[in-house]
């Protein structure tokens, strides 16, 4: 989308490029420069959201300098200034670390307010921080101006700030990314709301239902099918750099992975042979394609240049299932599945197949790992009976689960290694859901898709 | 009056043998006869299912066209050689019918190993097919993993009746 600028110059040129229409309606270019509060006190671990739980966010409606429509809002950049805040408020409010208070229930502040705050109105409300942005619009069907502000309001501070040049369509990706720079700021941790997700959307009956690839923005919106569901489809990844899919589908009846450019809305075979092929994944950086292929019945696990051509390499060889797996963040491991010791359990292996060890000795079987980007832990489906999520450290300590239902699996990271996603089968129906959870287990919620839903893969922070 | 008693009788105990072993208790389907026979006279032997199609061979199986298997396995047990036998009598019999074997799985499980774990169970009906006999290149494999429950309970006896190879002939 997008171009990140400083405030003070998006400032300047709007004053040269509009002098009539917004000089008197500007606010003072900001004083402070950014990243200026003191840092202590305000980076926390997330795992331990005690302190944070109760760290009041006000978040008023965006202002703008003047009001006109865009092909973003036909009811014009006021209308829009409290469609941003909503998405900032729902972003923020649904990880457990804030108590965010929407545009909805706070006055509306003016647009010389945005760099100069009311305190006094502020204060009056129980709120610590507070965040103010602007919306404007050049010209019709020109691009969007965002600028995003977090203030400290005990301090009267203002504590970072930031703005985007967006493309009308991308308005959301603004109030993403003005949701993602109060997230860090505030946390300590790496941003992840403006990302996206591809998933398998479902209808109809348990014995008959159809599984269609689609996608969203993290937050379920700008949802997209990409297949009609003629042909099922399963176990979506996107590439790296969001221009790819690679997914499981039975076109032509037989299971066979696939990769899916975005862009040109084509797919091509990823390996071409008579063997079934599942469980498809990316490497960090995009090069390689691992993937599951079974001949007479034995699932081993291989790997082949992303860029077409080249000769599989085979990874595993066991007589043993050998399944899935997960690349660690460098690119130099490969978390994987296998029932070569009698049931599912973990194991990892050096990115050319060398060193094959078991991580999972806690009981119960382990199934589809996957590292999180930040290589500290790797969650996967915990088989006991029920299915649960749980995470563990790369040698297969410290297992904890994340989750306590009938069953949920297949676990997948959001991009800063914070919170996993996973999908919750009903027991009867089996209808089919995605979820978030935090890594202490007590933030879960659910997400709004307009079907069924499973087989979540969450891609990287979009630049 | 006496006759339906005795039909219930000998279902009831085919139910509760059937239930002490793996398969499940609504398997196989019941005869044809009893529900049938007393509505619709008997059709014309001319207009039954062409012989060497799908229908026809779901008919002659009567049940035998599918094997179980326990939980995470796929050995052919004395039950699925039976099955497995009749299956292979009929190939050789029909030397033109191709084949597919449909390997399932119950839904404990997670999705990307019971896709690998269908694929192992059609192949060990394939296998045991191909050891009667049958040439390998009249028979494909494919599975569906968890993906295509038969029962659609959430339950042992429906999960039973999902751990399935179903033998398919390609019309």
């Amino acid at each position: 989308m997008s171009m990140k600028f400083r405030l003070a110059t998006v400032l300047a040129f709007a004053i040269a490029a509009a002098p009539a229409a917004a000089q008197q309606a500007m606010p003072s270019p900001p004083i402070l420069p950014t990243q200026s509060a003191p840092e202590e006190g305000l980076s926390v671990v997330v795992t331990d959201e005690s302190e944070w739980q109760d760290l009041g966010i006000a978040i008023p409606a965006f202002a703008t300098n003047r009001d006109q429509p865009t092909p973003a809002n036909s009811q014009g950049t006021a209308a829009l200034g409290v469609e941003l805040a909503r998405v900032i408020f729902n972003d923020l409010r649904n990880n457990g670390l804030f108590r965010p208070v929407g545009p909805d229930a706070l006055p509306r502040p003016t647009y010389q307010q945005i760099t100069a705050p009311a305190w006094g109105t502020w204060n009056g409300r129980s709120a610590e921080m507070l965040v103010h942005g602007y919306v404007q619009a050049a010209g019709e069907g020109d691009r969007l101006t965002v600028g995003c502000y977090l203030y400290d309001v005990q301090l009267q501070q203002q504590l970072v700030r930031e703005g985007w040049d967006v493309a009308p369509a991308d308005w959301r990706r603004a109030a993403h990314k003005c949701a993602d720079l109060i997230y860090s700021r505030l946390s300590g941790e790496s941003p992840f709301f403006d990302s996206k997700i591809a998933y398998i959307a479902e209808t109809g009956p348990k014995d008959n239902r159809v599984k269609r690839l689609a996608i969203m923005d993290s937050d379920g919106a700008n949802h997209r099918f990409i297949t009609n569901g003629q042909s099922m489809a399963l176990t979506p990844r996107y590439s790296p750099d969001y221009s790819k899919i690679l997914y499981l589908s039975f076109l032509n009846g037989y299971p066979r992975i696939y990769v899916y450019d975005i862009g040109t809305g084509r797919q091509t075979l990823v390996v071409e042979n008579q063997y079934p092929t599942l469980a498809p994944r990316w490497s960090p950086d995009g090069r390689w394609i691992m993937y599951s292929m079974a001949v007479a019945g034995n699932t081993d696990i291989y790997r082949v240049s992303a860029n077409g051509g080249g000769t599989p390499v085979k990874l595993t060889d066991s007589p043993g299932l050998d399944v899935g797996g997960s690349y660690s963040p460098d690119g130099r491991q490969i978390v994987f599945e296998s029932d070569r010791s009698g049931s599912q359990q973990c194991y990892v292996m050096n990115a050319d197949g060398s060193n094959q060890r078991r991580i999972s000795f806690f009981g119960g079987r382990c199934a589809t790992p996957e590292w999180s980007p930040r290589g500290d832990l790797i969650a996967f489906t915990h088989v006991v009976g029920d299915l649960r999520v749980g995470v563990m450290t790369p040698s297969g300590g410290g297992m904890r689960h994340l989750t306590n239902s009938w069953q949920d699996e297949a676990p997948t990271w959001a991009p800063n290694g914070r919170i996993v996603q996973f999908f919750r089968t009903a027991r009867g129906s089996g209808e089919a859901s995605i979820w978030q959870v935090d890594l202490t287990g007590r933030n879960e919620r659910r997400l709004n898709t307009p079907v069924g839903a499973s087989d979540p893969a969450w891609g990287p922070v979009l630049p | 009056m006496n006759k339906y008693a005795v039909a219930m009788t000998v279902a009831s105990a085919l139910a509760i043998s059937a239930c002490s072993k793996k398969a499940p208790e609504e398997l196989p389907p019941p005869p044809q006869a009893p529900s049938t026979a007393p509505s619709t006279p008997a059709p014309p032997p001319q207009s039954g299912p062409t012989p060497g199609s799908q229908a026809h061979f779901a008919q002659q199986m009567n049940g035998r066209d599918t094997i179980y298997f326990d939980t995470d396995r796929y050995n052919i047990d004395s039950e699925d050689q039976a099955a497995l036998q009749a299956q292979a009598q009929y190939l050789s019999q029909y030397s033109s019918a191709r084949a597919t074997v449909e390997g399932h799985a119950d839904e404990r499980g997670t999705r990307e190993y019971n896709l690998a774990l269908g694929e192992r169970r059609a192949n060990a009906a394939k296998n045991y097919l191909v050891s009667l006999g049958i040439p390998a290149n009249r028979i494909n494999t494919v599975s569906y993993g968890k993906e295509r429950p038969k029962a659609t309970g959430s339950n042992e006896a429906a999960w039973a009746q999902n751990r399935r190879a179903v033998t398919v002939i390609l019309n």
